[in-house]
């Protein structure tokens, strides 16, 4: 199979990245060290070519109603310059695709993953009405910039502004938009801009001191931050509150907020609700190894239970550059907490099941 | 394209080893240490451990992913580089140099025979790259 090309391919090439394929596309694994890649958004800036998320515009009233349907999150907080992180859910709660809706004038942009495209697609056309209008976005790049001093340093390349703007809020010029979110657990931005523009950005970005960053760092700084990643940690047979999610769902409206009467309704609800009231069997939490070793998905959790007992699966795991030791998240049945093993493929390695995450802004935050 | 110095000899399992004066010291080669990216830990055999040729002899885990070590030669084990404990990451920076493993005396020479040259090692390595299989997960 071909993979497709960012528009910032020949960067990657020019950097000497090595490339991997992921979800279809040509992506930059690392261009050299993961782990000073890691470092460098956790100390100052780093630069992660994120243009292989799906990008769709949907404006109107009838891209409204059907994001109201779909869309579990607090759609009436996505108000012009604001965006929402939440999920997609099936009829049975299962989480079909995380997601961040901007709220722009006149409608919203939906981003999604990249592995998800095909799915999310066939289900937003399955409940579009026919006023809805869906537009791919596959012209513009997506450039994430992120660390303590990316704002400060996309101030200095850019033409927009973003040093006063609030955590989760974007501004738009033209083509260009740029929110205040990320995936690393560090403060950044993230640049929707028109794709034959994106190279000038990255080379001046790079010029100005950020250090462009793979897709393997990119997956130990959300994991350190304690964050999901689909596919690995939730897919359509878990619901938010099995994935640590339960915060993203707008069960009501707040008060204040631009809502209509009723309280929202959208798909997957009332299989939600009966988990809620039920509580969830297994639940997602983090895991951290207090032995040598790295835990990898697929990892048997055990704690003092039964002989033999697997009560919990390690859903992602890896190294942490920032805390010097394994860290994971696992699936693992309500009430669990504090010390457990971890079957690695030497033996049994003692580790602690805590509450996620694990680094914020460069900090060991875990107990 | 990776580093593969003439006066060593391969393993297909990618370590490397380099005999002098009835001594073999043994390594991952620089396509290893590239494939399987930023290296955390190393598991060495012990000092006066017997090793065979193509066993398992010790556990090198990156980031990534983790892969047995195998001898490449049979005999006992005299030295390991007790400074990899703290410092893996030699294994990337300099994997014929400061990141070697462990050093095996052996009664001879003969299996060294059995190895491969640089030349035929790299061919293996361009066919590795050119079928997308890289040694990672359990195949270093």
């Amino acid at each position: 199979m071909t993979l497709a090309r960012t528009a910032l391919y020949e960067e990657h090439l020019a950097a000497g990245a090595r490339m991997t394929g992921f979800a279809g596309w040509s992506m930059p694994l690392n261009y050299g060290s993961q782990i000073a890649e890691h470092h460098a958004v956790r100390r100052a800036a780093g630069l992660f070519d994120v243009s292989h998320m799906t990008i769709i515009d949907i404006p109107g009233a009838g891209g409204e109603a059907l994001l109201r349907r779909v869309f579990a999150g607090n759609l009436a907080r996505a108000m012009p310059g604001k965006a929402v992180y939440g999920v997609l859910l099936n009829a049975d709660a299962g989480v079909i695709d995380d997601v961040i809706v901007y709220g722009r004038e006149g409608g919203f942009r939906l981003i999604a993953n990249a592995a998800t495209r095909d799915r999310v697609w066939r289900w937003l056309g399955a409940h579009a009405q026919p006023d809805a209008v869906l537009r791919a976005r596959d012209d513009l790049a997506m450039i994430a910039v992120q660390g303590p001093t990316a704002r400060a340093l996309f101030a200095e390349v850019a033409d927009l502004d973003a040093t006063r703007l609030a955590p989760f809020s974007a501004l738009e010029r033209a083509e260009w938009m740029v929110g205040r979110t990320g995936y690393t657990g560090e403060d950044g931005v993230e640049v929707l801009l028109p794709g034959r523009e994106a190279a000038d950005l990255w080379r001046r970005l790079v010029a100005a001191g950020a250090s462009p960053a793979g897709l393997a760092a990119r997956d130990t700084l959300r994991l350190e931050a304690g964050l999901n990643l689909y596919g690995l940690d939730m897919d359509e047979h878990t619901t938010p509150l099995e994935a640590n999610l339960a915060w993203t769902v707008a069960w009501a409206f707040g008060a204040g907020e631009k809502a209509p009467a009723h309280a929202p309704d959208f798909v997957g609800r009332d299989a939600l609700a009966r988990q809620r009231a039920a509580k969830p069997n297994e639940v997602l939490r983090g895991v951290v190894l207090e032995g040598k070793g790295v835990m990898r998905r697929g990892n048997a959790v055990t704690t003092g239970g039964a002989e033999g007992s697997t009560p919990g699966i390690v859903t992602s795991g890896t190294f942490s550059p920032t805390l010097g030791y394994s860290i994971g998240l696992a699936r693992v049945p309500r009430g669990v907490a504090g010390a457990c093993s971890v079957r690695l493929r030497g033996g049994d390695v003692p580790a602690r099941i805590i509450k996620p995450p694990f680094v914020r802004h460069g900090k060991r935050v875990h107990e | 394209m990776s580093d593969t110095p003439s006066e060593l000899r391969y393993a297909p399992t990618h370590e490397w080893a380099f005999f002098q004066d009835g001594v073999v010291t043994i390594g991952i080669t620089d396509f290893a240490q590239e494939a399987l990216g930023d290296v955390v830990f190393v598991e060495l055999p012990e000092v006066d451990q017997p090793v065979q040729a193509g066993e398992e002899a010790g556990v090198v885990e990156s980031v990534k992913a983790a892969s047995d070590i195998y001898s490449p030669v049979s005999g006992i084990v005299v030295e390991v580089n007790d400074e990899l404990e703290d410092s893996p990451d030699l294994v990337n920076h300099a994997p014929y140099g400061e990141g070697w493993f462990f050093r095996v005396q052996v009664e001879n020479d003969v299996e060294l025979d059995d190895l491969l040259e640089a030349d035929a090692y790299q061919e293996r390595c361009d066919a590795e790259t050119a079928s997308g299989h890289a040694p990672e997960d359990g195949d270093a």
